[in-house]
């Protein structure tokens, strides 16, 4: 049976959209491209699934995107086999100022990982106010990270990547690299709550990225941003680093999610062990930042 | 009088949702139709009371009629009527209605709210369940009323146990004569867009939602539900669907000028209605499903298709 498929959109825009998805299925090949095409499809009549991800969209968008995946960070995956199928928590440890970090673990799923899988992530709250933003977002099937969303989205045995150090990780200076920030526990309890795997991530690259010698803080508050780091290139623009992604095993957790929270922290404190030592293996068995 | 059969009384029923309703159940219910407006066109053997709901003559029906059951759905929604006026006839009618249910044996009560009622907002998860608050007169204080009535109605579920009472909350009601805000806006040729914005939107056909009225009247039925018809779709495909050209205004100015717009009655879109096509306020519909069995008859395309009156959307 023939996919039903969108139709395309008029005008510039559509065109534009399908000179990027060329481009990605040029950057991947005619393997990768077979494969994408074969992406399990939750989509309507209107090419979107009910969170409002369009494949079609997606598949354009990433083209940019993997470009730096392949030619810029070079990235380098490791244990990918390890993802089980169905529903599964990616918890990563988050660095280098701009969330690039987010982008090469969805390329590696999406064209790496056999069979391909779309991860969906969680944006912040405020990014449904940003105009173009929330809509590239949306269609690229990322969603509010509602407590709500995510179980939905488990439920429908979907992959989803947190970090759950947020900002505290993404904003870390140079001398703080590779040292985890505290950990949220909001992923935890959609992990009991849902019966999910959590399966650790190690990304090694991305502090080099975009060294923060120090964080104007005051500059930070008057901007309402969460950080406002001084880089050498002093705006924060990524160096060829190569990135390294490690999966580990993935981690089952018994127990209520509405435990207390000491409960909750043991088992939060225990997965963030695992990525620490994840990123200090990974950190060792690396020859150089740049190759 | 004494031989009929029990009757189901529908509030608001020469409206043209309350008109598809009627024509639904007639011949499977005695009908006994309250509205203040009259209904022209009426069939000779339905029962239709010129009345206003608020006034003795419409309890007189409830006291006599034997009505097993009563739909209220006679709520007004004119952006041009003063919120007093709204406030008036929504909330002091539906207050009314419920009064008489309690008063005069009804054993089945729906309440047709709508999904409008929780709001959209940036933070919104995407699919609303029936346990979210209703935020939309935080920032949108025309549509109070409205959230005045779902509330009442949900109390009246607490206090009164022995009626057996429905609340629906369907997404955006559509239809070749439905005259709401969101099937007004799907008719422009050109519509306004917020350059940027293209949030998902939820729509329901008129004769859904009568479906799902009819629905709720199954002995057993009770509680809040949220009405979902086809699916969700982004409001650009729902337009190009229509064959629409939107104007896409940014997002800061359109505030501004559709209100000076609205003052100067140069448009009938009050300006917190904008919210609607910036955030989202979908909602999740999964409990009507498992717990009633619900399922639309009308497919995504032809509910989105279905705001043009068949044929003129050629011209």
């Amino acid at each position: 049976m023939p996919a039903m498929r969108a139709k395309r959109r008029p005008g510039v825009g559509g065109l534009v959209q399908d000179g990027l998805r060329d481009l990605t299925f040029w950057l991947g090949g005619a393997e990768i491209e077979s494969r994408l095409r074969a992406v399990a499809r939750r989509a309507n009549e209107y090419g979107v699934d009910p969170f409002g991800m369009d494949l079609d969209y997606t598949l354009a968008a990433i083209g940019p995107l993997l470009w730096m995946y392949k030619h810029y960070f070079r990235v380098q995956t490791y244990g990918l086999e390890k993802v089980p199928q169905g529903r599964v928590l990616l918890v990563s440890n988050h660095s280098g100022q701009i969330p690039i970090d987010g982008a090469m673990i969805g390329l590696s799923m999406l064209t790496e990982a056999d069979p391909p899988r779309p991860v969906r992530s969680m944006v912040e709250r405020w990014v449904p106010t940003l105009p173009y933003v929330s809509t590239f977002m949306a269609r690229c099937g990322q969603v509010v990270g509602t407590p709500q969303n995510c179980i939905k989205l488990l439920e429908n045995d979907e992959a989803i990547l947190v970090f759950p150090e947020g900002t505290r990780g993404i904003s870390k200076l140079f001398v703080q690299r590779y040292q985890l920030a505290p950990f949220g526990q909001g992923f935890m309890r959609l992990a009991l709550e849902t019966g999910s795997p959590v399966v650790p991530v190690a990304v090694i690259g991305a502090e080099e990225q975009a060294p923060a010698l120090v964080d104007v803080k005051p500059l930070a508050r008057l901007l309402k941003m969460p950080a406002f780091p001084i880089t050498p290139t002093l705006l924060p623009l990524p160096l060829p680093v190569r990135y390294h992604i490690h999966f580990g095993e993935p981690m089952r957790f018994t127990g209520r999610h509405d435990d207390d929270d000491t409960e909750l922290t043991r088992k939060v404190a225990e997965v963030r062990a695992v990525i620490q030592s994840m990123v200090n293996e990974g950190l060792r068995s690396r020859k150089h930042v740049f190759f | 009088m004494a031989a009929q059969a029990p009757a189901v009384a529908i509030t608001g029923i020469s409206g043209n949702l309350g008109r598809a309703l009627a024509k639904l159940l007639h011949g499977h219910e005695r009908i006994v139709g309250i509205d203040r407006r009259p209904f022209p066109g009426r069939p000779k053997d339905l029962d239709v009371h010129q009345v206003d709901i608020r006034k003795r003559a419409a309890e007189e029906l409830f006291r006599k009629g034997q009505i097993k059951a009563l739909i209220h759905m006679g709520i007004m929604h004119d952006p041009r009527m003063s919120a007093e006026e709204h406030h008036q006839f929504n909330v002091l009618g539906t207050a009314k209605a419920l009064e008489y249910c309690a008063r005069h044996g009804v054993e089945k009560l729906v309440v047709l709210s709508s999904a409008n009622v929780y709001g959209p907002h940036p933070t919104n998860t995407n699919f609303l369940t029936e346990d979210a608050p209703l935020m939309a007169a935080a920032r949108f204080g025309e549509i109070r009323d409205l959230v005045e009535v779902d509330i009442l109605a949900q109390s009246f579920i607490w206090k009164h146990p022995e009626v057996e009472t429905v609340i629906l909350r369907p997404v955006h009601v559509v239809g070749p004569t439905i005259r709401n805000a969101a099937s007004h806006y799907l008719r422009l040729r050109r519509p306004w867009t917020l350059m940027g914005f293209d949030p998902m939107v939820q729509l329901i056909h008129m004769e859904d939602v009568c479906r799902a009225m009819a629905l709720a009247l199954t002995p057993g039925a009770r509680g809040v539900y949220n009405v979902v018809g086809p699916g969700e779709v982004p409001l650009s495909a729902a337009l190009a669907e229509l064959e629409r050209r939107p104007t896409p205004i940014p997002h800061l100015v359109a505030r501004p000028l559709l209100d000076r717009l609205f003052k100067l009655r140069l448009s009938d879109f009050p300006p917190g209605e904008l919210d609607y096509i910036q955030y989202l306020c979908t909602i999740d519909g999964s409990r009507f499903v498992k717990e009633l069995g619900w399922k639309p008859a009308h497919s995504l395309r032809a509910t989105i298709r279905s705001v043009d009156p068949s044929g003129l959307n050629l011209v």
